[in-house]
């Protein structure tokens, strides 16, 4: 069954803060999901499907539903990193397609600023019990290294660069310059981010994105609902999700799990990527950007890194305006799993809602993307395909 | 030469009876891969059923200790620094690790590197590899 047109995306919020350390965790995901219901124009009430990732405290949706107090007859708590919130989206239209809610609510939250965790340079003890984890702490695995590896093969097999992974930021950094609530502020150049101090080789500071409190969230509704509401309608046309790995030891970098999950989503939707006028690309890492570009058809493999020169993912100036808002590499990486924001950038550009000086003219079809866990390991890729009726 | 850092262990090998032949085998300064009985194929890191064909008829076998960077990152940021890595064996299969005892700005992706033993927190030995 295709989702073509099965869901909307109705409501969509993304909280003003970067920095919380008076507010819980459970407290920040309900002032995530009161913000998307007063942005659609429904209440609490009528929330009938909740969705969440592992960013939820407790037992997921049970300590959720419990928390809000909702009365729901559906829930999902798929994780996979950071590109979770994008798959929840598909699975909230597989749900509504499937007549078992008719109004779901995704929401994400967490603070790791306050809580000072060195999100990408210490590496994370896991169970015991993953399968892995014997063949890979003792290694000190973190995500900057892991990240960085992919990027190392990446210049080797093409040549890429590391001013050209720069442009990256820069574009980013031009836009959050306009987003009164984006972390970094103060656009750079390509000499800031090669200058900037080296974390691991060949990633620089700049190369890296934000660590910040704060959340999102979105309400998918089925068509109908949509229509009676007042806001621009942003409907669903492509999902597209992939799991990748190590491959039982045939560990290949050069590209992500982005080559499946985008040409699902453009298959569902009928559309390809020239056809896009915005994309949200996660942005983990400058060389997230560069992979996924590559994977999801924008460039051809190994042309990423000319893709992304001299601007040309910039607003008003590139081909293909991407992270308006500032992206995790500027605005706002909350729990350190950007895809939620990846999705309510789309929205905004889709209903013409996004900062002036960023919006892209006529924006009727964006497409988004998230990578999560680790790209140098494994990782799960989400694409969503989104067209403005 | 680079200062080495204290390399941490996670999980008990001697209660794990799928992976403890290997971390035995480290301990004796081996390094082992697991080869499949069904399909022939060598597979990283070791489980007691094939990822590539879920036969069980899997056996322990010798590896050469020789192998290649496929890629790696050396982590300025951490102290002291070190070197992640990725390296593919001649067996095929390629393994996260460490590239120790070598100064680190001189690492090479196709690099020739052979496997080192090192004691980690626990006594188990760990296995790393040097240029040769
Ligand atoms: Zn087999």
């Amino acid at each position: 069954m295709s989702l073509k047109g099965k869901a909307y995306i109705a409501g969509a919020f993304e909280h003003p803060t970067r920095k919380a350390p008076d507010k819980s965790v459970a407290q920040l995901h309900a002032e995530c999901a009161a913000g998307a219901l007063a942005d659609a124009g429904l209440t609490k009430d009528d929330v009938d499907g909740y969705f969440c990732a592992g960013d939820a405290p407790g037992m997921g949706p049970l300590s959720m539903v419990d928390y809000m107090n909702l009365k729901v007859r559906h829930v999902d708590a798929t994780d996979v990193g950071g590109s979770s919130y994008l798959m929840l989206v598909s699975h909230a239209a597989e749900a509504i397609a499937a007549g078992r809610c008719n109004v779901a609510l995704i929401t994400l939250a967490g603070r790791p600023r306050s809580e000072g965790q060195a999100t990408g340079t210490a590496a994370r003890a896991g169970n015991p019990a993953q399968p892995d984890m014997m063949f890979e702490y003792p290694y000190s695995p973190t995500v900057v290294n892991m990240y960085a590896m992919c990027a190392q093969r990446h210049m080797y097999e093409f040549g890429t660069t590391s001013e050209q992974l720069a442009w990256i930021k820069v574009a980013a950094s031009t836009h959050a310059q306009y987003n009164p609530h984006a972390m970094l502020r103060d656009v750079v150049t390509v000499e800031d981010v090669v200058n900037s101090p080296m974390v691991s080789t060949p990633l620089h500071r700049l190369d890296c994105c934000v660590i910040s409190d704060g959340g999102g969230a979105l309400l998918v509704v089925k068509p109908e609902i949509a229509k009676a509401l007042k806001r621009p309608l942003v409907k669903v046309i492509g999902n597209g999700e992939s799991p990748k790995g190590q491959m039982g030891g045939m560990v290949d970098l050069t590209y992500s799990g982005a080559r499946y999950s985008g040409k699902m989503a453009f298959d569902e939707a009928g559309v390809k990527p020239t056809d896009m006028k915005y994309a949200s690309i996660y942005d983990s890492f400058t060389i997230t950007v560069l992979m996924q570009l590559e994977d999801l058809g924008f460039a051809e493999k190994g042309q990423g890194g000319k893709f992304v020169q001299d601007g040309n993912l910039i607003s008003g100036v590139g081909k293909l305006p991407f992270n308006t808002d500032g992206g995790g590499l500027c605005n706002n990486h909350p729990a350190n799993r950007g895809g939620i924001t990846k999705v309510i950038e789309a929205v905004r550009q889709l209903r013409g809602e996004a900062h002036p000086k960023v919006q892209v003219p006529n924006c009727n079809l964006a497409l988004a993307h998230g990578t999560g866990g680790s790209l140098g390991t494994r990782h799960g890729s989400a694409t969503l395909i989104m067209e403005r009726e | 030469m680079a200062e080495q850092r204290k390399i941490s262990f996670i999980g008990a090998p001697d209660t794990n009876p799928e992976v403890k032949p290997y971390w035995d085998a480290c301990n004796e300064s081996r390094l082992t891969l697991r080869k499949c009985g069904g399909c022939g194929k060598v597979h990283y890191y070791p489980r007691g059923i094939c990822p590539f064909c879920f036969s069980t008829d899997g056996n322990w076998i010798n590896a050469s200790g020789k192998g290649k960077i496929y890629s790696f990152s050396v982590m300025e940021r951490a102290s002291p620094p070190f070197t992640m890595a990725y390296v593919t064996l001649e067996e095929g299969v390629t393994m996260m690790t460490n590239i120790i005892d070598t100064d680190f700005s001189k690492i090479k992706i196709g690099q020739d590197v052979k496997v080192v033993f090192l004691d980690s927190d626990t006594g188990q030995k760990v296995p790393m590899f040097t240029p040769v």
